[in-house]
């Protein structure tokens, strides 16, 4: 109401000249805007998001119950619920790829937090070059990520790479690495720490410079030494701002995709498959699309069931 | 305080020296892959393949020049171009709106649907748009890959910018009002251009997003679309290896992101945060 009587006068003597049928259309259609702002402003972005969101997950679902293989030249055939009935009793690699899942995000997530908690507080202090210093951390974030995959696949080589030439240098025997299955998904995951550990790191550094300074000389008047200082203080105070981090990084860990298909392509063996690469393998590579989408249900319904406890969690501690 | 002892001087200039190997550890690694990778793509065949690893060698640009002598890597990172630009675009017409609407009004929820589109995982698009743009005959077209970016590049454009939306005092957007202008002429000519910074770190943002990412273009683009992560990618299934070229198609790749996030550092964490975090 307090809209239209604001723009009521503005609209008229800016549309004098006009036609009076042009002038309230005009008019209508501009209060009619003003009167739903948030309706018009939000409808073309959220209905491109459901489109693009809802088609695919609908047709996902009705994909799941079928058998689809060879491409899209045959029919799609319903076989009910026999895809799900496959993969949880007779699909061995689809168990393993989700404890390498669960398993790599865990380890690697906690990896990162620990060690981009330790640089945000090591950097959090005025010291010549420190800007040139936060633009080098951001490097492995902003780079492309099959780049720096490519790149790494390149070190970690037998005879090309420079790791085994490091070792032989100190002595020390040279490694498989990516070849070696007891090691592959573990330097995944480090991959994936050295990419995502200057995240964690920058948002702690914003968090730890938005502080205040008075529980810190406090501390300091007290005789608390800088470890105690760390423990007792400076975590307490981060912590909502770190595990925002976190949860944000678990959720992006899930679906590891660029840096594994490119450094290990899920081997070797079945060693560092997870289950985006599977579901990525099954229906691009073996072009069995009734059951890639029924193993995507599971490991959307995993990635939800992670992302809503993860972000429960978060909540008591932030308030 | 100013009379210090030599002691204490000691002290100092050893925490000092503990600070800075602190810093060269951690720099060192994150700094080493770039060297490692620019080094390699300025190495010569004989260096690259030589028994023992060649710290120290004659450079030369050979790579470079069969990077763009033996593959379409110019047309690639001109499809890389348009599909970003298209795809950064057509989110900042959709998203710009309905991130103002979002921040004036307050709608949680709507942030959230647009948002879900970042935590599904991607292959769940993959497959019903590759159904999909298969039928239509839009597989290989920039069409098909913009639509496909635009669900990277619209819940980062709307996240970021929702934040600065909600950065302005709301005296601007009440004096505009009781000028008497409608709402979409005070978002036009009064809102846009008062926060025209936060727009462009937005679009330089989705812009390295969409440069950078790799899983849809493997799967929609073909021949003629091939984006320059896919063609890298490729590069290594092209018979023997040659590890030199491929690190100066990375480096090249490399460089226009790089230079793009420096200019938006101040947003970047922002950005990859999903607008959760004011770096």
């Amino acid at each position: 109401m307090h809209t239209r009587s604001t723009t009521a006068p503005a609209a008229r003597s800016s549309a004098a000249g006009a036609t009076p049928t042009t002038r309230s259309l005009g008019y209508r259609l501009s209060a009619f805007v003003d009167r739903h702002v948030l309706a018009v402003f939000t409808t073309p972005a959220v209905a491109f998001i459901l489109l693009t969101m809802a088609f695919p997950v609908v047709f996902t679902i009705y994909l799941s119950l079928t058998h689809w293989v060879g491409g899209l030249t045959r029919a799609p055939e319903f076989v009910g619920l026999e895809n799900f009935i496959r993969l949880l009793t007779d699909d061995p690699r689809f168990w393993g790829a989700t404890f390498r899942t669960l398993a790599l995000t865990a380890g690697a997530v906690a990896a990162q937090t620990v060690i981009g908690v330790a640089i945000a507080v090591l950097l959090h202090r005025h010291f010549v070059l420190s800007g040139l210093i936060r633009s080098v951390i951001l490097l492995p974030m902003i780079a492309t990520p099959v780049a720096v995959a490519l790149v790494w696949r390149l070190m970690f080589h037998p005879q090309l790479g420079v790791l085994n030439d490091i070792l032989t240098r100190m002595g020390l025997p040279p490694s498989d690495w990516l070849a070696d299955p007891q090691l592959a998904l573990f330097l995944v995951g480090l991959v994936d720490t050295w990419e995502w550990a200057p995240l964690i790191a920058l948002i702690t550094l914003a968090g730890l410079t938005a502080l205040p300074e008075d529980p810190f000389e406090a501390a300091q008047l007290d005789g608390a030494n800088g470890w105690q200082r760390f423990w007792h203080v400076t975590l307490p105070m981060v912590r909502p701002i770190v595990v925002v981090a976190v949860v944000f990084r678990l959720i992006e860990a899930l679906k590891t995709f660029d840096l594994i298909l490119v450094m290990t392509n899920g081997g070797p063996g079945f060693e560092t498959e997870t289950l985006n690469i599977y579901v990525y393998n099954i229906a691009f590579q073996y072009q069995q699309l009734g059951y890639a989408a029924a193993l995507l249900i599971v490991f959307f319904l995993l990635v939800l069931l992670i992302s809503s406890s993860v972000l429960r969690l978060r909540r008591p501690k932030d308030s | 305080m100013t009379t210090a002892s030599p002691r204490r001087n000691t002290r100092k200039a050893l925490r000092g020296f503990g600070f800075y190997t602190l810093l060269a550890i951690v720099l060192v690694p994150f700094a080493f892959v770039f060297w490692y990778m620019i080094t390699t793509s300025l190495k010569s065949p004989q260096d690259l393949t030589a028994s023992k690893f060649q710290w120290f060698f004659t450079p030369t640009f050979d790579n470079y020049t069969q990077v763009f002598q033996q593959t379409d890597f110019a047309q690639f990172a001109m499809n890389s171009l348009f599909v970003g630009l298209g795809s950064v675009a057509i989110a900042l017409i959709l998203g710009l709106p309905a991130a103002y609407a979002i921040a004036r009004y307050q709608a949680p929820k709507l942030a959230l649907i647009i948002l879900s589109s970042r935590i599904t995982p991607g292959v769940t698009f993959l497959i019903p748009l590759f159904i999909i743009f298969s039928s239509l005959g839009w597989v290989d077209t920039y069409r098909a890959l913009i639509i496909a970016h635009l669900l990277i590049t619209l819940p980062m454009v709307t996240w970021l910018m929702i934040g600065f939306f909600e950065e302005l005092p709301q005296e601007i957007i009440d004096s505009a009002r009781v000028d008497g202008a409608s709402a979409i002429r005070t978002f036009l000519q009064v809102i846009l251009p008062i926060t025209r910074g936060g727009i462009a770190a937005a679009a330089i943002l989705a812009f390295i997003f969409s440069w950078n990412h790799f899983m849809f273009s493997v799967v929609l683009a073909g021949r003629t679309t091939r984006t320059l992560p896919v063609a890298v990618f490729e590069f290594m299934s092209y018979g023997q290896i040659n590890w030199g070229a491929i690190c100066a198609a990375a480096t090249v790749m490399t460089i226009p992101v790089v230079v793009m996030g420096l200019f938006a550092q101040r947003n970047i964490v922002q950005g990859l945060a999903g607008g959760a975090v004011k770096g």
